[in-house]
């Protein structure tokens, strides 16, 4: 298996992320992670998935999401030529010893503390998601108290956008 | 469908419901068959004062999805059907499952309960758009009364274009009952369905150099050629190239069972001719087939030898379970169109190989492994018989429309069928109880034609109160039950697989219920027959009635069995011509 990321535009109508997420589970491909969101269009979203398929059932996959009638269009972002990054919210213990240990940490991994107790701190770190598991291990001796983590939002390098031409107007009358 | 034409009433103020109702007019709809409920209420008033539209009220909201279906496929237009919320709308889920595997055009239209009831467990609430998705081309929730023109606009188009399918239009109760303007034409949104229906040029030429150049080619037909009504296509085809032919369940009929070059059917109940022609090729032509599990057998062993030309309008299908040598993705019209030029050229350039050697195998097949049967030692009427003699008697005009099981099965190898969309049944999704509802849809969109359901005693229990339906309303069609008074498919497993232990596949309906008087009850004609000697004369006098539906029980030897057979998750080599009986294929290999 292996990891694919594909960057979907859909339609921005209700039940959208149902469709995808019922396909994804209905043909019994796996969702690595799926993040969503608005684009610079206000009729359409993008939903960024990772899957972990080979290539034959990832052509299946595309094929099948590009049935779907709210689909405009889908590119696989090849991890060379794409910048993907993922957020992640980490509350660790820290005690007057450990902290200043755990401040140096998020310091390396350009993180930032987001909030302070005086038993934990919560750090907010963005990156690929071999930099937030390299983080995630150094921090995990202290004690990680809680764990929230986004999906991968990816974004193909260089000046073209993927959202010109699916969004050219179609006209069609009935 | 959708037509550009400025409609009377653009502009006019009207509620939601009359909007709905002249929106499905606009489209073109003349005949909706449904129930009425709680929810749906709004668009039935409405609908009394249609001029255009017959509303063909059914006695189960089944009835009404595969009446829907059988009209479709009778008439090449989109069948209707419409339910209230909750029960209604989710008794028509599996004609809409069925719909969605066999790429029946059709729209289905429920109502649903009021907005602000929606999410909060509204008595007969269900969230039937949320149920559909996974078995709907594509559905809508309507709950803005000025969104109906285009959802119905968009539902017809996407419904009827590309690979057809069922689209479902849920409408909440206020947006029936809210005033609205309706606007006609409508400008449809669907930026994101864009189906291709012209092939590839490079594709169709790299196509045809493989068909002139094949030794052992086979044209596997499948229902995508009656989808895209392209039997005139492909019969041109077929007689250029000289290919045999198969033609799968769905696609009975594409082309002619009398022509020289069809092989019949292929797949677990196929011609041993049409299976091993399939299997001993060096090229499958796949037009409109998506190589079912059915067709293929074990995957990994079927046609080992061929490459695959494999044209869909779907590009899904191509490579979803083999892989294509050639993929082309058109519509199967434009596709047969411009592949025949292609293949004229080709030949015209000398290229064409020598099919007389292949066509001598495929004869010695046919020759030795016809299709048949054995009489029953203790003399009962076989099954086999009463189907092939209707098939005589009624001839290739009529239109037949099976259940489910071994009669299905009969009815797709002992009658010949001559034109297209005279053969429906439920291919994909195996649907018991098909049969009736979707006669009755056919005879309602065709009535000149005449039309016969062969049904099994199981799958006629299942939906038989149509009757009721198709008396009241004047849909005189004609049933024969093939009746051996058990789920005859599951018992020949069981006969085959279990040991003979026949758990639960005894339905005694030789005794209960008597289905001649069960047809009295109905107002229909009621007529039996258990001998061969009668067949002819019953199905004469069937035959003889037109102003009411007709029942004929056929009591039929039950030990029949369905042959070939390709036991499941076997490869199509292993092909048996009745039980432990393999063709010899050394006698017939050259």
């Amino acid at each position: 298996m292996s990891k694919h990321t594909l960057s979907v535009l859909v339609e921005n109508k209700p039940g959208v992320l149902a469709r995808i997420a019922a396909l994804f589970s209905r043909r019994g491909f796996n969702i690595d992670s799926l993040a969503v969101g608005p684009t610079e269009h206000p009729a359409v979203s993008r939903m960024t998935v990772v899957v972990d398929v080979e290539d034959s059932p990832l052509e299946q996959v595309t094929k099948q999401l590009n049935k779907l009638v709210n689909v405009l269009k889908i590119v696989e972002l090849d991890p060379g030529q794409s910048v993907q990054r993922e957020l992640v919210l980490v509350k660790v213990r820290t005690d007057p010893e450990t902290r200043p240990h755990v401040l140096q940490t998020v310091e390396l991994f350009r993180a930032k503390v987001v909030d302070v107790a005086t038993d934990a701190v919560t750090i907010e770190a963005t990156g690929s998601s071999d930099k937030l598991s390299a983080l995630l291990k150094v921090l995990e001796p202290y004690g990680i108290r809680e764990l929230v983590q986004s999906g991968v939002v990816a974004v193909g390098r260089g000046s073209r956008s993927i959202t010109d031409r699916a969004l050219r107007p179609v006209d069609r009358v009935a | 469908m959708p037509q550009g034409q400025p409609t009377r009433d653009n502009g006019t103020t009207m509620t939601g419901a009359a909007s709905l109702i002249r929106s499905l007019e606009a489209v073109g709809v003349d005949t909706v068959f449904g129930i009425p409920g709680g929810a749906i209420l709004p668009a039935y008033d409405p609908m009394l004062d249609s001029q255009q539209i017959r509303h063909i009220l059914v006695r189960h909201e089944q009835g009404a999805g595969h009446a829907a279906e059988g009209y479709a496929l009778a008439t090449g237009k989109p069948g209707v059907c419409m339910a209230t919320s909750g029960p209604g709308a989710t008794n028509l889920v599996t004609p809409i499952a069925d719909a969605h595997m066999d790429s029946v055009p059709m729209v289905a239209v429920t109502g649903q309960v009021a907005s602000a009831a929606i999410g909060t467990d509204a008595f007969q609430e269900a969230d039937i758009r949320g149920i559909t998705m996974p078995i709907t081309k594509h559905n809508y929730l309507v709950t803005d009364p000025a969104e109906i023109p285009r959802t119905i606009a968009e539902a017809f188009h996407i419904a009827t274009t590309g690979r057809p399918g069922p689209v479902l239009v849920d409408v909440a109760k206020d947006a029936m009952q809210a005033m609205t303007t309706f606007r006609w034409p409508v400008e449809l949104d669907l930026p994101g369905y864009r189906p291709v229906t012209r092939p590839h040029a490079k594709q169709v030429r790299e196509a045809a150099r493989l068909m002139a150049a094949a030794k052992r080619p086979v044209l596997y037909v499948g229902g995508g050629v009656l989808r895209a009504r392209a039997w005139t296509e492909l019969r041109r085809l077929a007689e250029l190239t000289g290919f045999p032919v198969v033609t799968t369940l769905t696609a009975r009929g594409a082309f002619p069972d009398s022509h020289p070059q069809h092989l019949g059917m292929p797949g677990m109940h196929g011609a041993v001719a049409a299976v091993t022609a399939l299997q001993k090729a060096d090229l499958l032509i796949a037009l409109g087939a998506r190589f079912d599990d059915r067709v293929t057998g074990k995957l990994s062993s079927f046609a080992p030898n061929a490459a695959v030309i494999h044209a869909d309008i779907d590009p899904a299908e191509i490579s979803k379970n083999r892989v294509a040598d050639v993929p082309i993705v058109g519509d199967c019209k434009e596709v047969i169109g411009e592949l025949i030029p292609a293949i004229e050229a080709e030949f015209a350039a000398g290229t064409r190989a020598d099919l007389t050697g292949w066509w001598r195998q495929l004869d010695q097949w046919r020759e030795n492994y016809p299709l048949g049967y054995t009489p029953a030692e203790n003399g009962e009427l076989m099954p086999q018989y009463v189907i092939e003699r209707l098939g005589k008697l009624v001839g290739s005009d009529a239109i037949y429309v099976a259940g489910v099981g071994q009669h299905q099965m009969w009815a797709s190898q002992f009658i010949s069928y001559e034109n297209p969309n005279t053969w429906l049944n439920s291919g994909g999704a195996g649907t018991m109880g098909y049969a009736v509802p979707a006669a009755m849809g056919a005879k309602a969109g065709r009535p000149d034609t005449t039309v016969w359901a062969i049904d099994g005693d199981g799958c006629f229990q299942m939906t038989n109160q149509e009757l009721a339906t198709c008396a009241i309303e004047g849909i005189p069609i004609k049933v024969a039950v093939i009746n051996n008074e058990s789920l005859g498919m599951v018992r020949q497993w069981q006969t085959l697989f279990y040991d003979g232990r026949y758990s639960n596949t005894d339905l005694g309906s030789r005794r209960i219920p008597d289905f001649a008087k069960l047809a009295e009850a109905y107002g229909c004609v009621g007529l039996r027959c258990d001998t061969a000697e009668d067949v002819d004369a019953t199905i004469e006098k069937a035959m003889a009635v037109d102003d009411r539906p007709v029942v004929v029980d056929f009591g039929v030897h039950r030990d029949a069995m369905v042959w070939p057979m390709v036991a499941a998750g076997t490869s199509n080599d292993e092909i048996q011509i009745a039980r432990g009986m393999a063709p010899e294929w050394d006698r017939s290999e050259d």
